[in-house]
């Protein structure tokens, strides 16, 4: 490829891109910085199991190409807390919503940035915003129970 | 931190103390044999005797110490070991997982099984998993819901003999009698005279004395019990919400070039001719690969095809997107869903070959005072399992080295070498997470696959299965029809129960010119009901399969269950009685019938299972619908219209589940569900916090199941591509409330993984025609209840 490189920040960490420019970010965060957390489940945005932050907003790493991200900001689910104890996390451990997992680490980024939004979601809130990410083991119950639990500690300011 | 009682769906009866250690305490370790090719080899049991320690090996003969002086290893003397349990001089304890994890939570209820019964300290307990391998582990086969049922009293004996070793140990060291010394949390206690040691400091002493005999151990009574049939939090949660969880796709190797595969559309396809000049020219792709098809029915081998062979799985999906083949079709090109619907209802309008026998029930539906019909339909479906399959191996040296999230990794390892014709002993199958199996990664042709590349290309390949090839080129649920007739006296009693199924065989996927399911496989869920009916014939008709059909979460079970559940209810509303009311007088008095004697054609199959150890308990039947009945709700209030419960109750991998689900269905037909009560009877439960999750994903896989998901087949191909028209549940219709309730016994296990499913299939479906009056009989759903207020409903 004759483009140029592509410069981007991910989880704080300065990374050039060279490959095809329409390369879907989801493929340079999992086959080239092995950041394997962020899943395919899909490649079409119907699953949710991609979601990383660029720039702060939740997006899905399967639609959103490199030739978009010149300079952004992403963040994935391994550097969303450098020791991996955002108030999500946590409370997804304490409610163990996990079954298969494969889904979690989209599922959090998607809530990391509803709470952001709305610290106190109801269930409207948190069926809306989390509608498009799905889970075959069925942790529907525990995700929005754990979505509480965090906002609970977000807004007692205990979290870490 | 919330505790964890005050969460709706945990019922009260787990203490809220339960939690052996806080979530945010030291995790054991969870490392994955997978994690490190080079590593992987000394992960071998043999190996670990060089590294110290203390070895042992449960198996069917007891509990064996291995160790180097004695030259007693795997390879010296095989036998089927089941557990592998390692105590290094520091004190930590490495179990062996012998099963596969695809989120029933094997991984940390196995381990807290035997460090329960060993009183180690589970602080200082790792998990490493096992690679695929006959001799050493016995069956690693993880379906059937069988890790438990079949292996709690072995790893109970297993824990309970390193507890006693140690407490030898400690006694010899300290010169008082065994009987004067306990076990306790990774130390052994003399009280006598306030001494301790730990484990780690016995390791030497333990290596050298006599194995405690049988009768010197002593499995734990109920109240000694510390974690078992407590909640315990999963070992992997830590990984699993920090992107740090292994999965199939995670695994990386030096050199590794990625595969993605064009496989035949249609089953028994062929490739006529390929040409690859514009994939080659995808930037990244470096090659064309022809994988030979396999003859249908093909097993667990790969279905064939043409890969690409790329630097990154993008360029690999662009390049076989710019293939251009011709295929040729084969024997299957005009499979059609909607003909075959036609064929499977007139298969079961005929009668089929017997799978169980009980009076005459032509007879009985003659002089019956009313008799009811219905026929049910189910469509195939797809495991859709979130982690679509995909699969490493680097083949190099003469040996075959494999990592992928399989169900099954002697049958992937055996696979492996019949499909490159090499020794099974040169293969080695590791086994990652799995990101969803449901009966899908039983099935190796994804691992074949990337074997036969690397060594076509002489590098380690990655396949990756995209979704849509996940969802077309399945070993898919299969389709399914049923008829059922009853006849009933004149206060509204069962006196003749008629159930004709028909569904293509997953026996048609290993053999061929299969007519149809076997008689046998009505016993899951069909021919083994509880119900007190003095005339009974359940029938299999014949059924060609044009696909490949494989095992999907509770097999057959899924449309026995939904079509028997739903029949009871109808004939509940044509006799004017409650359903569950009706259920239990179905059900009939307390009793415990060996069904193989009771009407069942040979071989009666019991889940693996022997009729004496689990016959069929009508009473524990009856008491999931008391159970249910009582914690839902069920006889309050009337709900207004739109709003409706259902009942059903099923036995299936030996337990008994009853559901009552409440549903909401709006005016645009879409199904909610606000709340659903589980009640469970599985026996001995190890880790209930796992069990109701079970539940709660058996309700929600079963919503998907009768709501939304639907594989059809239109010239031979699966018309579905992906999730935007494969529905499954999602958030807003998911459970508000999922009330399980575990019923506490010491019974003998069942399954848990699998049997919540075929239940709630009934319930959903009852519960939406007390909501609006419309019977289901076709699924999905769908759009049927669109329009259901004004009438416009569909049949």
């Amino acid at each position: 490829m004759s483009s140029a490189p592509i410069t981007l920040t991910v989880n704080g960490a300065r990374r050039t891109f060279d490959g095809d420019p329409t390369t879907p970010l989801l493929w340079f965060l999992r086959d080239e910085l092995a950041l394997t957390g962020t899943k395919y489940g899909c490649g079409i945005s119907q699953c949710g199991a991609c979601t990383v932050h660029v720039n702060g907003a939740p997006v899905r790493a399967c639609q959103r190409l490199m030739q978009a991200l010149s300079g952004a900001a992403v963040t994935t689910i391994e550097g969303l807390h450098p020791s991996g104890e955002h108030a999500l996390q946590v409370a997804w451990r304490a409610i163990d919503v996990p079954q298969c997992g494969f889904c979690q680490s989209g599922q959090i980024m998607q809530a990391a940035t509803l709470l952001k939004n709305n610290p106190a979601p109801t269930d409207a809130h948190i069926d809306a915003a989390m509608n498009g990410h799905i889970c075959r083991c069925g942790t529907y119950p525990r995700i929005r129970a754990a979505i509480k639990v965090a906002a609970t500690t977000m807004a007692a300011g205990t979290s870490k | 931190m919330i505790p964890r009682a005050s969460l709706p769906w945990l019922s009260p009866r787990v203490p809220a103390d339960a939690t052996p250690h806080a979530p945010d305490q030291a995790q054991p370790d969870v490392s994955i044999s997978a994690l490190s090719g080079a590593g992987a080899s000394r992960r071998d049991v043999v190996k670990w005797l060089g590294l110290g320690g203390l070895v042992l090996a449960a198996g069917a003969g007891g509990v064996r110490r291995l160790d180097a002086a004695s030259g007693l290893s795997h390879n010296a003397e095989p036998w089927e070991a089941h557990a592998y349990i390692r105590i290094a001089d520091d004190g930590t304890v490495t179990i062996v997982c012998h099963r596969s994890e695809m989120g029933q939570g094997i991984r940390t209820t196995m381990p807290m099984i035997i460090a329960d019964e060993m009183e180690a300290d589970w602080n200082r307990c790792r998990v490493e998993q096992a690679v695929g391998d006959e001799k050493k582990y016995g069956s690693q086969n993880t379906d059937g819901s069988t890790s438990i049922r079949d292996f709690l009293s072995k790893y109970r004996e297993a824990g309970a003999t390193v507890r006693a070793l140690f407490e030898d140990a400690a006694a010899k060291e300290w010169g008082v009698p065994v009987a004067q010394v306990s076990a306790q949390n990774g130390m052994v206690v003399h009280a006598a005279s306030s001494r301790s040691v730990s484990f780690g400091a016995l390791v030497a002493t333990a290596r050298t004395i006599a194995m405690p005999s049988k009768e010197r151990v002593r499995v734990k009574t109920p109240s000694q019990r510390r974690w078992e049939g407590k909640a315990m939090p999963s070992i992997d949660l830590v990984p699993m919400t920090t992107g740090k969880a292994v999965y199939g796709a995670d695994v990386m190797l030096p050199g590794m070039k990625f595969a993605v595969v064009a496989r035949p559309p249609v089953w028994g396809g062929k490739v006529l001719s390929v040409d690859d000049t514009l994939a080659l020219k995808v930037p990244g792709v470096e090659r064309v690969v022809r994988i030979p098809e396999t003859p249908i029915p093909g097993a667990y081998m790969p279905l064939g095809g043409v890969a690409v062979i790329a630097k990154n799985t993008w360029a690999a999906m662009k390049g076989r997107d710019a293939l251009k083949i011709t295929w040729e079709n084969g024997p299957n090109a005009s499979y059609d869903s909607k003909a075959y619907k036609s064929r499977l209802l007139d298969a079961v309008r005929t009668p089929g070959k017997a799978g169980r026998t009980v009076g005459n029930v032509a007879t009985a539906l003659a002089s019956a005072s009313r008799t009811i019909k219905a026929e049910y339909y189910m469509p195939h479906l797809s495991h859709a399992q979130m982690e679509p399959v995909v699969a490493l191996a680097n083949v190099s040296n003469g040996k075959v080295e494999a990592w992928g999230p399989t169900q099954s990794p002697q049958d992937a390892r055996n696979a492996i070498a019949q499909y490159l014709k090499v020794d099974a002993a040169t293969v080695t199958m590791h086994v990652t997470l799995l990101g969803g199996g449901f009966g899908r990664k039983s099935k190796p042709d994804f691992i074949c696959e990337a074997a036969f590349l690397s060594r076509e290309v002489k590098a380690p390949v990655r396949v990756q299965w995209t979704r849509e090839d996940d969802l077309r080129n399945s070993y898919l649920h299969s389709v399914a029809a049923h008829h059922l007739e009853a006849g009933l006296d004149a206060s509204g009693n069962v006196t003749a129960w008629l159930h004709r199924s028909a569904y293509p065989a997953i026996g048609a996927t290993f053999a061929p010119n299969v007519p149809g399911a076997e008689p046998d496989e009505l016993t899951n869920g069909a021919s083994d009901i509880p119900f007190d009916v003095p005339h009974i014939s359940v029938e299999i008709c014949p059924a060609v399969a044009h696909t490949r059909i494989g095992w999907y979460r509770s097999v057959n079970a899924i449309h026995h269950g939904f079509a028997i559940g739903s029949f009871v209810d109808e004939l509940a509303f044509t006799a004017r009685k409650d359903s569950a009311d009706f259920l239990r007088t179905l059900i009939g008095r307390d009793r415990v019938v060996d069904l193989s004697t009771a009407g069942l054609v040979k071989p009666a199959s019991n889940y693996g299972a022997t009729w004496t150890d689990h016959p069929l308990d009508t009473a524990r039947a009856r008491g999931v619908v008391d159970l249910a009945v009582e914690k839902s709700g069920w006889r309050g209030a009337a709900l207004p219209r739109g709003k409706g419960r259902g009942i059903a109750m099923h036995r299936s991998f030996l337990s008994y589940i009853a559901m009552v689900v409440e549903v909401e269905v709006l005016p645009d037909g879409t199904v909610l569900v606000p709340k659903a009560t589980v009640a469970v009877d599985a026996g001995f439960i190890a880790n209930p916090d796992r069990a109701k999750a079970q539940m709660e994903g058996a309700l929600i896989m079963a919503m998907s199941n009768i709501l939304y998901s639907e594989v059809s087949f239109a010239e031979g191909r699966v018309v579905q591509s992906n999730f935007r028209d494969y529905g499954v549940t999602r958030m807003r219709a998911a459970p508000r409330v999922v009330d399980v309730h575990l019923i506490t016994s010491e019974g003998l296990p069942g399954g848990v993984g699998e049997p919540g499913v075929p239940p709630a299939g009934g319930a959903i479906a009852n519960a939406i025609f007390a909501a609006t009056g419309v019977r289901v009989r076709e699924l999905p759903v769908g759009k049927q209840l669109a329009g259901w207020q004004t009438g416009k409903a569909e049949d």
